[in-house]
C-alpha cells in the first residue's frame, strides 16, 4: 500500500549571509554568552511548508498549483525525503521516483552508452539491472551510432532525449514531477508524452507541481492550492 | 518520524529529558544507518570517484600519472638537498622522504578535498536521496586511486635502495585500513563543519601546510634530540609511523598503534555526536 501521510508538516530555510555564516560572528556569540539565545532566536528563516497536513492514498493523481515561491517545489522535495521536516510528522510508503532533474550527474565527455549506467547509478540501479534496460533505451531516444559518441557532440534535443529516456525508464510507486516533461521535435515529442503516460499509470501516486490549467486537469484527479507554504484551496 | 514532533515551536526548557535522550538515540541510530548504507551504495562512490579522476585528466597522454611525475621530481629535488643539509646517508633518507612524501600527499588531499565534500555536491544532495556519506566515501576512492599512482614511486624507491624488510610489512594493509577507518570521520566531522561555516576550508587549509612542516616528514624526530618526544603530541605523526615503518623495514611503533586506536575511538564518538545532531541539516547549508 502506497501512501503519503503528512501532519502539521513544517519546512523552514535559515538563511545564512556572509555574517551569520562565518565563524567569528559565532565565536563571538559563543564568547558572548547573553546574546546567544536573542541572536539564535532571531535568526531569519523563510518557512517554505508552514504546518500542512494531507493524506494520499493509492490512486492520487495530486496537482500542486500556485504562484511562485508557494513552496511547491520544496514540498516535493520534502516529500522525496531531501529536506527533512522540521516540524510535524511525514511518512511516504512506496519507492518514490523523483523528476526534478533529469539529467543530474551526466557527464559531458562520456558517451551516450557511458551515461546510461552513470544515470542509472545514480537512479540506484545496479550494473545488471541497467545491462538489461541499454537496448531499450538505445532504441526509444532514437541515438543510433551517436550512443557511442561522448554527449557533448549532442544537440541540446539529443541529450534530453537520452537523459528522459533514462529517467522514465525506473519503475516507480510514487512520482514527483515539477512540471510536466516536455522534451525533443514533434515526432519525439509524441512518443515520449506517451511512455510518460504509461509510466505515470503505472505508478500509485503522481504529485506534479505546474502552472499549466491544462496539464493539470489532464493528469490529476485532485488539486492543491499552495499559497505562502499553506493549503489554501482544495478539489 | 516521531522524533521530530518534540522537537520544534516547544521551548527547549519543555522537552522532558526522556524524550530527549530516546530522540538521541533514534537520531544515532540513523547516522549509523547512513554511515552503512553508504559503504552499501558502493556502485554510486566508486563510479563517482573514478569520473572524477577521469573528468581531470580529461585528453591529457599521461592522465593522473602527471602528479607522480610531479611528486616524483619533488622528492628527487628535496631528497638529496635536504639530506645534505641534515647530514644523512642519502639512500636511507630517500627512502625515508619518499615514503613518507607520497603517504603525506593523502592525508593532506583527503583533507582538504572533505572540507569540499558536501558543498560540492549540492546538486546531488538537493535532488536525488543518497545516504550523505556517499559523498564521503567518493573523495576518498578518488584520493585512493591518486595514491596508487603516486605509489610507483614508492615501490621504485623501494626496490633501489632495499631497506630490510622483514614480516613487518604484513602490518601495511592493517596500517593504511586504520588509516581508511579514520579518514571517515575526520572527512564527516569537516565535511559537516565546513558546510556550515565557509570559512574553515581555508583555516584548514592553512593548518594542513603548516602541519607538513611540523610533522616528521622531511625531517627525522631523532633529530630533535632530547626534545624527540615532542613529536607524540602530534596525530600526524602517529598515522605516518604506522604506515611507513613496516615500509622501511623499522621497527613496531607500539606507541603510535596504540595513539592510533585512542584517535580512533575518541574520533568516532565526536563525530557521531555531530554527526547524528546535524545529519539532516546538510540539505539545508548547502
Amino acid at each position: 500500500m502506497s501512501h503519503i501521510h503528512a501532519e502539521d508538516l513544517v519546512v523552514e530555510f535559515p538563511i545564512y549571509g556572509a555574517r551569520s555564516r562565518s565563524l567569528k560572528n559565532t565565536v563571538i556569540r559563543a564568547a558572548t554568552g547573553g546574546v546567544l539565545a536573542t541572536d539564535a532566536a532571531q535568526r531569519t528563516v523563510v518557512r517554505a511548508i508552514d504546518h500542512l497536513s494531507f493524506d494520499w492514498n493509492e490512486g492520487d493523481r495530486i496537482g500542486l498549483v500556485g504562484h511562485n515561491g508557494s513552496g511547491k517545489t520544496t514540498l516535493l522535495r520534502a516529500l522525496g525525503g531531501i529536506y527533512e521536516p522540521i516540524g510535524g510528522s511525514l511518512s511516504v510508503n512506496g519507492r518514490v521516483a523523483s523528476m526534478l532533474n533529469l539529467t543530474l550527474g551526466m557527464d559531458d565527455y562520456a558517451t551516450g552508452y557511458e551515461n546510461i549506467f552513470i544515470r542509472g547509478t545514480i537512479l540506484g540501479l545496479n550494473r545488471r539491472e541497467i545491462a538489461g534496460m541499454v537496448d531499450e533505451i538505445c532504441e526509444f531516444s532514437e541515438l543510433g551510432d551517436f550512443i557511442n559518441m561522448p554527449m557533448r557532440t549532442y544537440s541540446s534535443g539529443m541529450s534530453m532525449r537520452l537523459a528522459f529516456t533514462i529517467s522514465t525508464s525506473v519503475k516507480a510507486d510514487i512520482i514527483l514531477m515539477d512540471e510536466w516533461i516536455g522534451v525533443g521535435d514533434e515526432a519525439f515529442s509524441e512518443k515520449a508524452q506517451r511512455r510518460l503516460a504509461e509510466l505515470v499509470g503505472k505508478a500509485k501516486i503522481l504529485v506534479l507541481a505546474s502552472h499549466s490549467p491544462d496539464i493539470i486537469r489532464a493528469n490529476c484527479n485532485k488539486v492543491v492550492r499552495l499559497d505562502h507554504g499553506r493549503i489554501v484551496g482544495e478539489i | 518520524m516521531p522524533e521530530s514532533e518534540i522537537e520544534l515551536d516547544q521551548p527547549l526548557a519543555a522537552s522532558v529529558a526522556a524524550a530527549a535522550s530516546s530522540q538521541t538515540k533514534s537520531r544515532l541510530r540513523l547516522a549509523l544507518d547512513d554511515i552503512r548504507e553508504g559503504v552499501l551504495s558502493k556502485d554510486i562512490w566508486l563510479m563517482l570517484g573514478w569520473l572524477e579522476v577521469k573528468q581531470r585528466y580529461r585528453r591529457s597522454v599521461l592522465g593522473p600519472f602527471w602528479l607522480t611525475i610531479s611528486s616524483a621530481l619533488i622528492i628527487s629535488a628535496m631528497g638529496p638537498l635536504y639530506g645534505k643539509l641534515f647530514n644523512q646517508p642519502i639512500g636511507d633518507y630517500f627512502a625515508f622522504l619518499a615514503v613518507s612524501y607520497i603517504i603525506w600527499q593523502l592525508m593532506s588531499q583527503i583533507i582538504t578535498d572533505a572540507c569540499y565534500a558536501f558543498i560540492t555536491a549540492e546538486s546531488y544532495i538537493k535532488q536525488v536521496r543518497l545516504p550523505l556519506t556517499v559523498h564521503i566515501y567518493r573523495i576518498m576512492w578518488r584520493n585512493l586511486i591518486i595514491f596508487l599512482h603516486n605509489f610507483v614511486i614508492v615501490l621504485l624507491v623501494l626496490a633501489y635502495f632495499r631497506p630490510a624488510l622483514d614480516w613487518h610489512l604484513l602490518l601495511f594493509p592493517f596500517a593504511i585500513l586504520m588509516f581508511l577507518v579514520n579518514a571517515v570521520w575526520v572527512s564527516i566531522t569537516l565535511g559537516l563543519v565546513c558546510a556550515r561555516f565557509r570559512d574553515i576550508p581555508l583555516i584548514v587549509n592553512n593548518l594542513v601546510l603548516v602541519a607538513f612542516f611540523v610533522t616528521p616528514i622531511m625531517w627525522k624526530p631523532e633529530m630533535l634530540g632530547r626534545y624527540q618526544w615532542t613529536v607524540n603530541l602530534n596525530p600526524f605523526y602517529h598515522f605516518l609511523e604506522i604506515i611507513r615503518q613496516p615500509l622501511l623495514g623499522g621497527p613496531v611503533n607500539l606507541v603510535s598503534w596504540l595513539a592510533v586506536a585512542g584517535i580512533t575511538v575518541v574520533g568516532f564518538a565526536g563525530m557521531l555526536k555531530l554527526f547524528s545532531r546535524f545529519r539532516t541539516r546538510v540539505a539545508y547549508w548547502v
